[in-house]
């Protein structure tokens, strides 16, 4: 192989770049975070359906409201009826009972690099924006 | 292939790295748009789209022309085109690609850009523009490459690839309607509302196109071993003059139509761009440099001793490239705009990092031009030995 | 086979594909009628819609767009030294004067009123909307009961509805809202929490006040009109209020000669 020495070394800075995610934090750790919900009663659905399935469900939830002007949602856990919002609709979004933000939902967000944009205009609740 | 596009002279290397310093300016200026908005630009309320969108246009024109060359060659075997085919269907690669990267940098949301095929809208000609444009691309490469892999192995085209050719020919008169329908079926903007857009828009690409393909030729001859051919460069030459005329036939209809019928609605964009409107007038100057170097342009065209002239030629066809751009690529766009539709006159003029990523872009499209032709140079000078 | 049967049989073929879809081409077409006037209108479905009586508008308010854009938190984008940065601003619903609302009406010897009334001006929720038929995306797009939507989610901010839109009822984020913020919005109020922000790169426009007719209430700038110059009600339904003050009063349209067909009504 020509240039053998150039290559290899050029070949392990590379990949070594390349895999820094991997081990750039071996030494510190962090906690998996458990968000903290500081209300009482029942959300939509279970904690385990929402933890799975609370990004396709609000995704669905923007179509239904915006689109077709369908804001009711049948739990399918519990059979309650609740409004479809995130942030509105005052004593009935989602943000009414989880008004900690920054620990309920940055806490996740943050630890597994999620910026979802849904804050750049639906608005947080009690914070100077 | 592309590699041959990795030996060049000094000064090749010298131009490709000015095209990359302007290109490294206008990702500089791009960044600059994508972290403070779209208000570093010129546009505003009334005028919604500006140097961005009008480029887009003009550039869709130049793509289209490629058709001026695979037309005569392909279906009625004009072999004296028959060296610069390539260069037509090179050019329209390099056109069409920024005109897409003109479409991102002018949009709001580019990140959401995919929603355009995640939910496609048939009665929207934006989303026809897309399709349209992406199918066009598509086929220059594929045509543009079968054809010249086949001329560096020596041997004749595959028989498969002919229908794409084919296709490519009524491809290129739909890229630039459907361009034109982005304007002409818009009710509130009567300068463009019109019938005659898509007719002038062809008529202008078939003038622009072609005119830059003759400076390319020239340039060349010069820069190169690479020598289209007089008979070929003249033939270039007479359907830029018809077309330049065509063009400007069509101007003079709409002027008849406006003015003639004295409706206010289609008077006025014109007044604006002529004499200027409510005491403005800053296109003015513009208009009419465009109007004059069109009219310049075809005194030297139609005379058959100035064509053959060469140097007279390349004279002519800058004359009318700067002409169409002007008109095109700021009196048609801006135009439309105004007055708005309360009767009232905003102007528009492009902020400084909407021309650094304007030149930018234009810069981008000159590397892709550069490499394939460089490209298409080598392969034909290895082909010919 | 032989080469002339072979050859028959494929034009036979494509030959009576093609007649049958002519046909019935033909067919699809000949039972679409066109009809030289549009006096009479299909009333079928809800059709939401608003009269402006511009007789009652008093000189010098604003108090339809002030609660409009501070219940909507729209943003007052300003220039450097705090004058309005009127290039790029956003309004869903203000007032022009007479002859900007209404430039192809005569403007010749107009009478002393019309020459000094300002008409509020808005999305006028055509029942043909030329900006839903333009959008790429059906980002903004034509609810079943008449309302002109934007779905600011799905907006890739083309801006080609606001080119598309004869009336100039459209604006766009050129900046970030929010940039705004800790200073007013427009009409002079802070953030409503009750109703998200825009972001920059969409369009935006007046929604009929969306959210607030699911809770069955009225638009806010016709609840909240001083003089109640504002009615807002079903077009389609014969016995509604704002059918009875149509048919009681003469009224004009913006720009009715280009076909979109707008739900919005004045009383000059």
């Amino acid at each position: 192989m020509y240039d053998a020495g150039k290559i290899i070394a050029g070949l392990v800075i590379f990949v070594g770049i390349v895999t820094y995610p991997i081990w750039g934090s071996i030494g510190s750790s962090v906690n998996v975070p458990v968000p903290v919900v500081k209300t009482s009663g029942t959300c939509v659905e279970s904690a385990e359906y929402m933890r799975a399935n609370h990004m396709q469900m609000l995704n669905e939830w923007r179509d239904e409201v915006v689109r077709d002007n369908n804001r009711v949602y049948v739990s399918q856990q519990y059979g309650k009826e609740f409004e479809k919002s995130l942030s509105s609709a005052g004593k009935a979004s989602c943000m009414s009972c989880h008004s900690n933000k920054a620990e309920f939902c940055d806490s996740c967000h943050n630890y597994t690099a999620v910026t979802p944009y849904c804050w750049e205009c639906h608005l947080e609740p009690k914070e100077e924006i | 292939m592309i590699e041959k596009a990795l030996i060049g002279s000094r000064k090749y290397w010298t131009w490709i790295t000015f095209l990359l310093v302007l290109i490294a300016v206008g990702l500089y200026a791009y960044s600059q748009q994508l972290i403070q908005g779209l208000h570093v630009t010129g546009m505003s309320r009334d005028v919604s789209w500006g140097v961005y969108i009008a480029q887009l246009t003009f550039l869709v024109g130049v793509a289209a022309s490629a058709v001026m060359l695979v037309l005569p060659y392909y279906l009625h075997n004009y072999k004296k085109f028959g060296k610069i085919v390539i260069l037509g269907e090179f050019l329209a690669i390099a056109a069409v690609s920024m005109c897409m990267m003109f479409v991102i940098v002018d949009m709001g949301k580019p990140m959401r850009l995919f929603n355009m095929f995640l939910h496609p809208t048939p009665n929207s000609v934006l989303f026809w523009d897309a399709t349209v444009l992406s199918v066009y691309l598509g086929l220059n490469l594929l045509c543009g490459w079968v054809a010249l892999q086949s001329e560096a192995k020596g041997i004749a085209p595959p028989k498969w690839i002919k229908p794409f050719i084919y296709l490519s020919i009524p491809w290129a008169v739909s890229i630039h309607t459907v361009t034109a329908f982005l304007y002409a079926g818009l009710p509130g903007r009567h300068f463009w509302l019109t019938a005659i857009l898509a007719p002038r828009f062809l008529a202008s690409a078939f003038a622009a196109g072609p005119a830059l393909l003759i400076l390319l030729c020239l340039l060349l001859r010069k820069i190169s071993d690479f020598d289209a051919g007089d008979e070929a460069i003249q033939k270039l030459g007479t359907i830029v003059t018809y077309a330049a005329i065509m063009n400007f036939f069509f101007v003079g209809l709409e002027f008849f139509t406006a003015f003639y019928s004295q409706i206010p609605g289609h008077m006025h964009t014109f007044e604006y761009l002529f004499v200027g409107l409510d005491g403005k007038s800053a296109l003015t100057p513009m208009a009419w440099i465009s109007m004059l170097l069109g009219l310049f342009a075809i005194v030297l065209l139609i005379f058959p001793s100035l064509r053959k002239n060469t140097n007279i030629l390349a004279m002519a066809c800058v004359a009318i490239f700067a002409s169409l751009w002007i008109d095109k690529g700021i009196s048609l766009v801006i135009g439309g705009f105004v007055p708005n539709p309360f009767d009232r006159v905003t102007e528009y003029s492009p902020g400084f990092y909407e021309v650094l990523i304007t030149i930018g872009i234009y810069a981008i499209g000159a590397l892709i031009l550069t490499v394939l032709y460089k490209t298409a140079i080598e392969v034909k000078k290895e082909a010919a030995k | 086979m032989d080469e002339n049967r072979r050859d028959f049989l494929k034009k036979a073929g494509v030959g009576s594909l093609v007649g049958l879809g002519v046909v019935s081409a033909i067919g699809v077409i000949a039972e679409k009628e066109g009809k030289a006037s549009t006096v009479s209108e299909d009333t079928s479905g809800t059709r939401l819609g608003m009269v402006v009586d511009t007789r009652k508008c008093p000189e010098g308010c604003t108090i339809c767009s002030e609660v409009c854009h501070s219940i909507h938190n729209v943003p007052d984008f300003r220039q450097a030294d705090r004058s309005p940065d009127l290039k790029h601003e956003i309004k869903w619903i203000w007032k022009e004067p007479y002859h900007n609302a209404f430039p192809s009406k005569s403007g010749a010897f107009m009478s002393e009123s019309l020459l000094s009334r300002k008409v509020a001006v808005l999305c006028n929720h055509c029942k043909s909307p030329s900006c839903v038929r333009v959008c790429p995306t059906q980002a903004t797009f034509k609810r079943s009961d008449g309302i002109v939507l934007m779905d600011f989610h799905r907006c890739i901010g083309c801006r080609f509805c606001m080119a598309a839109c004869p009336y100039g009822s459209r604006s766009f984020n050129w900046q970030d809202p929010r940039e705004e913020s800790g200073k007013q919005v427009k009409g002079g109020k802070d953030i409503n929490p009750e109703f998200p922000t825009r972001e920059r790169g969409v369009v935006e426009k007046c929604n009929f006040c969306a959210e607030r007719l699911a809770k069955n209430l009225k638009p806010a700038c016709v609840e909240k009109c001083p003089e109640g110059a504002l009615t807002f009600g079903d077009l389609n339904n014969p016995n509604s209020e704002i059918r009875s003050i149509l048919k009681s009063n003469n009224t004009i349209q913006r720009k009715p000669e280009l076909g979109t067909g707008p739900s919005v009504f004045y009383i000059v």
